[in-house]
């Protein structure tokens, strides 16, 4: 560990392990500013901001020198200061400075810097070259006019996410950061986490916003709009009020109905559903050996990353439609028919801490009969403008209750809003199933907190049940990894994308840092321990509902309006590689996938067994061969095109069959006809 | 020319020989280019799922360096020195004349027949002998004219 003694200002500070200069003059309660710096992340070193003077150093980045004994450190000189401006600047120099109409005013870290350190003009002009605008994903925007290259977005998808959509592309001045090939982010293998956003510290990267679209619907009389609120929201939207990490539950309903909503209901109903029809799904899969791990399916970015990555493992995923989900599909196909409404006729906003979950409420399983489950998905964020728009002022409201009979949720519901959250549910609700009603309260301590990963076991019906949380995709990667080697044997296993869980997804208030997320979490947990509705069994209108509506839990009812299904899906488009001839016009085209599930099983060598077999055939000229990326069917094995038909589980054995029944028969067909 | 299976078939050894090592990223991309002439799409993507690299890393580092390419090349890449030597001695009526010959637009440095690139480079490292031309790296011409780099071209256009 490095220890010593260094002096900032003219403090004495033992360094006691402080990796850098930043970090210790953190401690002391000097604020180094710094764009690029994120104690989660790497040290990148690239914005320069964090420059201070050490005595016979000179200048030096504060965030990538680590403090040594008797160092004689000043943050605060004179040609500190006038290099800080210098670079703010330099930075607004080719930054669109548009700051009034941009979604992060306020909240930007360029803008913030730039009034802290008295930047009152610039002395050089405007960018002379505009990029386009890439608004194709359905959650994030990306205004590449605004970016200062800090990279946080580049890393925190890397490291964070494990995922790397962004990287720095071209050079010097061209220098941009970019999607490979600079497609569109929807076009990429972007699960629209939404860390990228939380971390850009200007307007480079937002959200999408469909608060416009929130609007349309209140204002419209002939619409029934309804409201779900998850449960991370109501520990953070506080902060865009000035009110700390506090729970506004009452006051965010009030709000809601003052803007003009009709119902007021609660997410934590859909997290009740959740917990009883993945623990009974669990149960189910435990006895009948089914396919375990159980993976949880509550979160839409981790489940996106699942269908790009892991096809092979898309059978352990719970089929359980996420809390925004099932309770969309309650709300359109069970609620409206019960309130005497159509279901076009009433609008169901979710409000979420996520970005993702715009995507989710998109994805075409979720639409009914051209009726979107979930019509509108709005952030916390996006929740408070509203509620700014309105003229309302957050803080006087008076406390209002939820809406019945879609309102109610258990403590174990709060709990999904953090990282362990949906696992400890499931103990709860296996430990109330199994041991009836003597259980009283679970709290199960070993799956709560930030950590990335955490294990756990428990005891049911005399069997050892092995539970892993993860956070953090890169995370649940490294965990895959060692399921797949059959190094770790678990159960469970919840994964999160966001870093602390909910609480900290993409669509929260910024700071959305580390300290934010552990407080949010503790308020969390705080209020479950105040709940009376401690298990989601405990929860009377989910059960009945369940059983007026659904036919009961685990049913068909259950199994057709709460659960679903997952297919396997391209991380990237593109055109294919060609093969066989760069003159195409054959009668028979055949693709051989060579995305990377494919290429693992050999595609490789079943593309050139193709290519030997048209020579042998004497096919050339008839048959046209290329390299495609990902056919999406991922879980079954090598997998070929053949004109519109797409032919699975191709290996070395059966590939000249196949070549002669699917391709060589055609070309005969086509030669004869 | 070299069938298409051919070079996918050598992307692949490139790629092996490599053991698809990350760090061996740059001679790999660099060893496909020669067969390719220039770095496609698709190509990177296949490096990138073999390397298990994002894709956009590859992208990145494909366009950070000058000397690759992602667009196709022509037959002929001819390079004239802009370093201070050169310049001076009116390298750049050189370009002009190379690029009037050849139709070229002014962010067009390929011909539309593929035959032909026009690149300008830094220096060449022989400035005894400017303004110098090269093609294909593998023939210099030095003290070049614009007169002179027509009858190169035209020699060029008789070779096919």
């Amino acid at each position: 560990m490095n220890t010593g003694k260094v002096t900032i200002d003219g403090q004495v500070v033992e360094i006691n392990g402080a990796k850098n200069i930043l970090e210790l003059a953190r401690r002391v309660g000097i604020e180094i500013p710094t764009f690029c710096y994120h104690s989660e992340l790497s040290v990148y070193g690239a914005c320069r901001l964090c420059m201070v003077e050490v005595e016979k150093m000179g200048l030096v980045a504060s965030c990538s020198t680590a403090p040594v004994d008797g160092m004689v450190i000043h943050t605060n000189t004179a040609r500190v200061r006038r290099l800080r401006r210098m670079i703010i600047e330099l930075l607004l120099a080719n930054h669109d400075r548009e700051c009034p109409t941009c979604s992060k005013s306020t909240t930007c870290k360029l803008q913030k810097l730039a009034k802290q350190f008295g930047v009152t003009k610039v002395r050089f002009g405007k960018r002379d070259k505009q990029l386009p605008i890439d608004e194709s994903a359905p959650s994030i925007i990306k205004d590449p006019n605004k970016c200062i290259l800090c990279g946080d977005c580049v890393r925190v998808c890397k490291e964070v996410q494990g995922i790397g959509v962004w990287d720095f592309a071209f050079r010097g001045s061209e220098t941009q950061v970019s999607t490979a090939f600079n497609k569109k982010l929807s076009d990429v293998a972007c699960v629209n986490c939404g860390q990228c956003v939380a971390v850009c510290p200007t307007g480079a990267l937002t959200v999408k916003s469909e608060v416009d679209k929130a609007w349309e619907a209140i204002h419209d009389p002939e619409k029934t709009v309804i409201v779900q609120i998850a449960p991370a929201v109501r520990v953070a939207l506080g902060e865009e009020f000035g009110l700390d990490s506090r729970d506004v539950t009452g006051k965010m309903v009030a709000a809601l109905k003052k803007i003009g909503v009709d119902k007021v209901f609660d997410t934590l109903f859909g997290a009740d559903m959740t917990t009883i029809e993945e623990s009974m799904e669990f149960m189910h899969r435990l006895k009948n050996g089914g396919k375990l791990p159980l993976f949880t399916s509550c979160c839409p970015a981790w489940i996106k990353y699942c269908e790009q990555t892991h096809a092979d493992m898309l059978k352990n995923l719970s089929s359980c439609r996420s809390p925004q989900q099932m309770f969309g599909s309650m709300v359109k196909k069970h609620y409206a028919r019960k309130i005497g409404k159509k279901p076009e006729d009433v609008i169901c906003i979710s409000i979420m801490p996520c970005t993702a979950k715009k995507f989710e409420a998109r994805r075409p399983e979720f639409t009914t009969g051209g009726v979107p489950d979930v019509d509108v998905v709005l952030t916390t964020v996006e929740l408070a403008q509203m509620i700014k728009e309105a003229g309302i002022i957050f803080d006087e409201l008076k406390p209002v209750g939820f809406d019945n009979p879609l309102g109610m949720g258990s403590g174990s519901a709060l709990i999904f809003g953090a990282s362990g959250g949906v696992a400890e549910s499931v103990v709860r609700f296996v430990a109330g199933y199994t041991g009836g009603e003597e259980v009283g309260r679970v709290d199960f301590y070993p799956v709560r907190g930030i950590k990335g990963i955490k294990e756990a076991e428990i005891e049911v019906e005399g069997n050892t049940i092995k539970i892993a949380v993860v956070n953090g995709l890169a995370n649940a990667e490294r965990l895959i990894q060692r399921i797949k080697n059959g190094e770790a044997f678990y159960h469970i296993v919840e994964v999160m994308s966001c870093p602390g869980g909910c609480v900290g997804g993409g669509g929260q208030p910024g700071v959305n840092d580390t300290a934010a997320r552990v407080k949010r979490i503790k308020e969390i947990y705080s209020l479950d321990a105040v709940n009376q509705v401690h298990k989601a069994q405990d929860n009377i209108y989910v059960n009945k509902i369940l059983e007026d509506w659904f036919g009961g839990p685990a049913s068909s009812g259950t199994h057709n309006d709460l659960h679903t299904k997952y297919t396997p899906r391209k991380r990237i488009s593109g055109k294919p590689i060609d093969i066989n001839n760069a003159e195409k016009g054959g009668s028979v085209q055949v693709s051989v996938c060579v995305g990377t599930g494919c290429y693992l099983r050999g595609s490789y060598d079943i593309m050139n067994k193709f290519a030997e077999l048209i020579k042998q055939m004497g096919l050339e000229g008839h048959v046209d061969l290329n390299g495609t990326f990902c056919l999406e069917q991922c879980d079954k094995g090598v997998s070929i095109k053949v004109d519109d038909e797409i032919i699975t589980g191709v290996t070395e054995e059966n590939v000249e069959q196949i070549f002669k029944s699917h391709v060589a028969i055609k070309v005969d067909l086509a030669v004869n006809s | 020319m070299e069938s298409p299976q051919r070079k996918f078939q050598k992307l692949q050894q490139i790629i092996d020989k490599y053991e698809g090592k990350a760090s061996q990223l740059i001679p790999i991309l660099q060893e496909v280019q020669e067969e390719y002439r220039y770095l496609p799409e698709e190509v990177l993507t296949y490096i990138a799922t073999a390397m298990k690299l994002p894709p956009a890393t590859v992208f990145g580092v494909a366009t950070f360096y000058a000397q690759f390419s992602l667009i196709p090349k022509g037959k002929y890449v001819i390079r004239i020195c802009d370093g201070t030597a050169c310049h001076v001695r009116g390298s750049e009526l050189i370009n002009q004349a190379v690029r009037k010959e050849l139709n070229l637009q002014d962010n067009q440095s390929t011909t539309e027949d593929l035959q032909f690139t026009v690149e300008r480079v830094s220096c060449l490292g022989a400035c005894g002998l400017a303004p110098v031309v090269t093609v294909n790296d593998t023939e210099v011409y030095g003290q070049m004219t614009p007169e002179e780099i027509l009858a190169v071209v035209k020699k060029l256009r008789e070779e096919g």
